[in-house]
């Protein structure tokens, strides 16, 4: 840290004390939420949070102000978090063959029927129906789960996917078709309505 | 049984047709509405005549807004969760 070039040091001071501590209060709250959420532990939450805040103070005076202040600090942890995943070899190669949708011999899907599909609305309105989707989600292996909550839930484009998990856009689409439909499997007896609570 | 057998057998070989294999690579594609004209209309076409995908593909977008709106309510932090020792530990470090 000593050894520090003086250069960061000067983009540090761009911005006063008071405007860098109004900085990081109103931003810490959210980014926590969106590190556990990627990460799904508090306290490798928290030092992602303030990894990415010390670099955004630093690396202020790189933020153009092409996109909103809130876009781009949710672009610094997203990015600090995966690279936390990696260092701890989470986004490892990890099978959900068993919950993928199933073919017979003649390529004819197996899917018991559906007498019931449960309405959106109805399952929102249960505690332990959203308890056991936030589960259902963690159950996922983290290389398909980030996959799944980059693009369905955190907002990103497939393309920004790639480029953030430094994968090729097919590699994208083929996984995120692959955890929502095992998330759908794990799902099941919500959304047909035959959850015992 | 015997019934899914003339069904596979029917969604093979009649022009115009996909398997539900096929159907299930198109289903990225149909949603994200990429999906060229031509591949659209079999991938619509099979959803008519195949309960199963049908089904299918009904709880599965289910599962993705289930997803979203679970999820995205959490994303409404309180103001006084704001963390005071690691505030003051991040404008400390700052300064360095
Ligand atoms: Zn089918």
């Amino acid at each position: 840290m000593a050894s520090e070039p003086s250069s960061q040091k000067t983009l540090g001071g761009l911005v006063d004390d008071a405007a860098a501590e109004l900085l990081v209060r109103e931003n810490i709250a959210w980014m926590l939420d969106l590190a556990e959420r990627l990460l799904r532990d508090r306290g490798l939450a928290e030092d992602v949070v303030q990894e990415s805040l010390i670099s955004a103070l630093r690396g202020l005076g790189d933020f153009k102000g092409e996109s909103a202040l809130k876009t781009w600090l949710h672009r610094i942890t997203t990015n600090t978090a995966i690279s936390k995943l990696r260092k701890l070899k989470r986004v490892a190669e990890e099978s959900i063959d068993d919950y993928l949708p199933v073919f017979d011999q003649n390529d004819c899907r197996l899917e018991l029927p559906w007498t019931q599909l449960v309405s959106l609305q109805e399952l929102l309105e249960t505690e332990e129906i959203r308890e056991h989707v936030a589960k259902g989600i963690s159950t996922l292996p983290d290389s398909y789960r980030i996959i799944l909550q980059l693009r369905d839930i955190e907002g990103y484009s497939t393309a920004e996917t790639a480029e953030l998990l430094e994968l090729s856009t097919d590699n994208v689409k083929v996984r995120l078709h692959r955890a929502r439909s095992a998330l759908k499997k794990l799902l099941e007896p919500a959304l047909r309505g035959e959850m015992q609570i | 049984m015997i019934m899914r057998r003339i069904k596979g057998f029917m969604l093979k070989r009649m022009h115009g047709m996909i398997t539900c294999r096929e159907f299930e690579d198109f289903v990225l594609s149909y949603l994200d509405d990429t999906l060229p004209p031509n591949q659209r209309k079999r991938f619509e076409w099979h959803m008519k005549i195949c309960r199963e995908c049908r089904d299918y593909l009904a709880a599965y977008q289910r599962t993705i807004e289930l997803g979203q709106s679970i999820l995205a309510a959490d994303d409404k932090p309180l103001p006084d969760d704001v963390p005071e020792d690691l505030v003051q530990a991040i404008l400390d470090a700052r300064g360095r």
